[in-house]
């Protein structure tokens, strides 16, 4: 299967051939339009190898969360940064790709905080391999990590390298009525303090914050937090994650509003750019660093109130801007992604434009 | 040799005291914290702000002329080792911290600010840094961003590139990067990631913004012996599948329990094979908890002894012992060598198997002290700098626990970095296409190689020469680079 990437990208390297890699195609809205022929990962699936007690596991990139996230659940562990499946049989090649995380996020590290090694093959049809499969490693530069969220224009990641974590023993989710000022002081201050948090969300005037650990460190920190619990908290938890709750669902609106997600200083106060036709414009996660908005204000109000809170702002669903859905790089950035493009995918075969328009 | 045009022009960039090249000024700047290697600089520049890092960049780069930067010194792998004709660009004067945000637990630093110093402004917050290299009191931020450097509470917290959010540095051409930002992530490839550990060889740093963490509410350890190594290894592995991320998880073996207990009276038990720490942290109730369940883990793994610190005086005795094996090791030979490899935890009792058989047959000593919870070995071999021959030895003795360590799976450097020191062993690591995509890494931020030449990634012609040296079992490594 592998001699078979590398066969079908070299041609697409000596002919010129754009090439789309994917996964089950389940974050395919996400990034800028692309064209190509479509190189799909799905046949190249397997766990290749399992260590509970090494906190590590080796998957081909085709392998379904579902099946890694089940494996894991054996054994008690799971993958910490709670990746997206959007509703689909989302594969590790694509959520590493995509470099998407959960609610669990702010908490317990990113998708590529956990990636310890991946094979890979570039665009020259070169079947490559970048760290490993422990914990610490500093031999090289660290290219795993730079294909975390790549969006596979440097390469098709064949196969990934993960930490994964031992499950808490318990979980409790906790509601609070607050207003959104309030709700955002109060999840940067429980931050600061020695609590469990594992989650936390606003939307609605309710704040959500999930409690994580052994059972009487979450009964502990839930006397301490007060609040109502929350019945049937993990359905919340993965219809945010996954974002199947009708607040993400603008594709039926008729008025051609667009999904945003601002990512800010998690401090910064309320944003005042939202105008959703109807209804609650705004949902608020990862202690306030993660802010959806429902938009149809021009991409560069959102931008410039993104980059006033510290962060940027990417159109995660509709109409992609004139400027790319991603907040445009600094000059001297974009050189140096221009130069890594160049090195590492000559012929720019791999998803062009999906990650920055020019290649 | 710098030309003396291009030695005015640096002078006229910095004031009079921040530009040194009098031998004897030089002289403290000729290693780094691997003291075996030296090579005195032609010319120490200490900026004392971002516009001076910046300008002497573009000087440097106008002529050709190589930079090295350094902060403390501290390094380990000889990576802020100047070569002949390079500018020492030394950041340790950058030591602000700009600015402190509690209630988005993040700092502002610039890069010669200790690692310590931050989790000493930050404790009036109750907050801290988590990184914590065995340096920390002198080494400097920029330093431990530019070698992603860990620490003992590396499994629960990460490393360097876990703890950070943004970094403003300069390329080569003097360019300023700000890469990252005040949210979890930015738009673009993870140069974030890219820069750190990438060893002083892609741009300078001249801000941190790091990460900080509330202090754990408790921390306890528990201290475990066992008569056989390979117990000790099994009960971490037990420990970790129980469902326990220790903050701390470190072992030692005899000679280095040994030379601790001799040196600080830690109170460890002294008939053992191998001792264990196990630091739990977190809420009081989620403490009280893990301890239960290691000790319970450590009984049943067949450890002969297990206590638990009562006392935050014991928990810190528990720790003297460990936090000083280095210098107590350095109290039984004049002189050690410390490896920094990291395996897959399972395959310690192999590793220490043939460590110890290397051992007989190098005729040099080895004290093993292992950061067990994330597989990082240092292995100290001991060895006297005074008998001719002995360093060759050790180093040689060294290279092949490095390549031991690639051999069962893991890496040449866990934590410490490639440097000069471990070069050779990346010939090991990696293969030709794999070092290739690292110097385009490289040619992708500074083509003309004027960022610390010569560190970190091996020329292909070495691994070549090196490797015509180094067959292992028959297989000659590059077999497809051309030798003369």
């Amino acid at each position: 299967m592998l001699d078979v990437y590398i066969e079908r990208i070299r041609s697409a390297h000596e002919h010129n051939t754009p090439l789309i890699i994917e996964g089950c195609g389940s974050k395919a809205f996400y990034g800028n339009p692309d064209e190509g022929e479509v190189l799909s990962t799905r046949k190249f699936t397997g766990v290749i190898d399992y260590q509970p007690k090494e906190l590590v596991l080796t998957a081909r990139a085709g392998t379904s969360l579902a099946e890694i996230e089940a494996l894991l659940a054996e054994q008690n562990q799971m993958l910490a940064f709670e990746p997206p499946h959007f509703g689909g049989p989302a594969t590790l090649g694509g959520s590493i790709a995509a470099g998407l995380s959960g609610p669990r996020r702010p908490y317990a590290g990113a998708a590529r905080d956990f990636v310890l090694g991946v094979r890979m093959i570039d665009g020259i049809g070169q079947p490559l391999r970048f760290g490993g499969q422990v914990i610490k490693n500093v031999a090289g530069y660290d290219v795993s990590r730079l294909m975390v969220g790549a969006l596979g224009t440097l390469g098709l990641i064949t196969e990934i390298s993960l930490k994964v974590l031992p499950k808490p023993a318990a979980e409790t989710t906790l509601q609070f009525e607050l207003d959104e000022a309030t709700a955002i002081g109060k999840m940067n201050q429980w931050a600061g303090q020695p609590l469990p948090l594992s989650a936390t969300s606003w939307h609605a005037g309710l704040l959500t914050v999930r409690l994580s650990g052994a059972a009487s460190a979450v009964q502990s920190a839930q006397a301490k937090l007060g609040g109502e619990a929350v019945k049937d908290a993990a359905s919340f938890w993965q219809r945010l994650r996954d974002q199947t709750t009708p607040f993400f669902d603008t594709r039926s609106s008729t008025s051609r509003q667009s999904l945003w997600r601002l990512a800010v200083k998690p401090t910064a106060p309320p944003l005042t750019v939202s105008n959703r036709l109807g209804g609650d414009a705004q949902w608020i996660e990862w202690g306030g660093a993660v802010r959806w908005l429902v938009s149809d204000r021009p991409a560069a109000t959102l931008r410039e109130a993104a980059r006033a809170a510290g962060g940027h702002a990417t159109l995660f669903r509709g109409d992609t801007p004139a400027d790319g859905v991603f907040t445009p790089l600094a000059p001297a950035l974009l050189t140096l992604h221009r130069n890594l493009k160049q090195r590492f995918d000559p012929r720019g075969i791999f998803n062009h434009g999906r990650l920055v328009p020019e290649f | 040799m710098l030309s003396p045009t291009f030695l005015s022009k640096l002078r006229s960039l910095l004031p009079p005291h921040c530009v040194l090249n009098e031998r004897e000024d030089l002289l403290p700047f000729e290693s780094d914290g691997l003291a075996a290697y030296r090579n005195t600089p032609d010319v120490v520049v200490l900026p004392e702000n971002e516009a001076q890092v910046a300008a002497i960049m573009r000087l440097c780069h106008q002529h050709k002329v190589a930079v090295v930067a350094r902060g403390a010194g501290t390094g380990l792998a000889a990576g802020a080792i100047p070569g002949d004709g390079a500018v020492l660009l030394v950041l340790a004067k950058l030591n602000r911290i700009k600015a402190i945000d509690p209630l988005a637990r993040t700092a502002v630093v610039e890069p010669g600010v200790r690692n310590l110093a931050i989790s000493e402004a930050v404790a009036q917050h109750n907050l801290y840094y988590a990184p914590d290299p065995s340096s920390q009191i002198a080494c400097s931020i920029g330093g431990n961003v530019a070698e992603n450097s860990g620490g003992v509470h590396c499994l629960k917290y990460g490393l360097t590139v876990h703890n950070i959010l943004k970094l403003r540095a300069w390329t080569i051409d003097g360019q300023l990067l700000e890469i990252g930002s005040d949210a979890l992530d930015a738009p673009g490839y993870d140069l974030l990631a890219l820069l750190t550990g990438s060893e002083g060889m892609l741009a300078v740093i001249t801000e941190v913004t790091v990460k900080l963490l509330p202090r754990p509410e408790r921390a306890q350890v528990v201290l475990a012996a066992f008569d056989d190594v390979a117990k000790a290894g099994a009960a971490v592995g037990n420990i970790i599948a129980a469902g326990v991320i220790p903050a701390g998880l470190e072992m030692m073996d005899r000679l280095a329990i040994q030379a601790a207990e001799a040196f600080v009276h830690a109170g460890y038990p002294l008939d053992c094979e191998a001792l264990l720490l196990c630091e739990v942290d977190g809420v009081n109730e989620e403490v009280s908890a893990d301890i239960y369940t290691v000790r319970q883990v450590l009984e049943a793994s067949g450890a002969i002894e297990v206590r638990t610190a009562e006392s935050e005086e014991q928990r810190l005795r528990f720790w003297a012992g460990r936090k000083a094996a280095f210098p107590a090791v350095g109290r039984l030979s004049p002189d050690y060598y410390c490896m920094d490899g990291t395996i897959p935890r399972a395959q310690l009792p192999h590793v220490l198997k043939r460590i110890s058989e290397m051992s007989t047959e190098y005729g040099l000593a080895v004290a093993n002290v292992f950061h067990a919870g994330d597989g990082n070995l240092h292995p100290l071999i001991l060895f006297d700098a005074n008998q001719p021959g002995e360093l060759a030895k050790a180093e040689a003795f060294g290279g092949k626990i490095l390549e031991l360590c690639v051999e069962v799976g893991g890496t040449i450097t866990g934590e410490h970095g490639v440097g000069l020191e471990k070069i050779n062993q990346m010939c090991v690591q990696f293969a030709t296409p794999e070092l290739t995509r690292f110097h385009e890494v490289k040619a992708a931020f500074d083509p003309d190689k004027l960022l610390n030449p010569g560190k970190a990634v091996p020329e292909l012609h070495r691994c070549a020469e090196w490797g015509a040296m180094h067959i292992h079992g028959g297989q000659l490594p590059h077999p497809e680079l051309p030798r003369f």
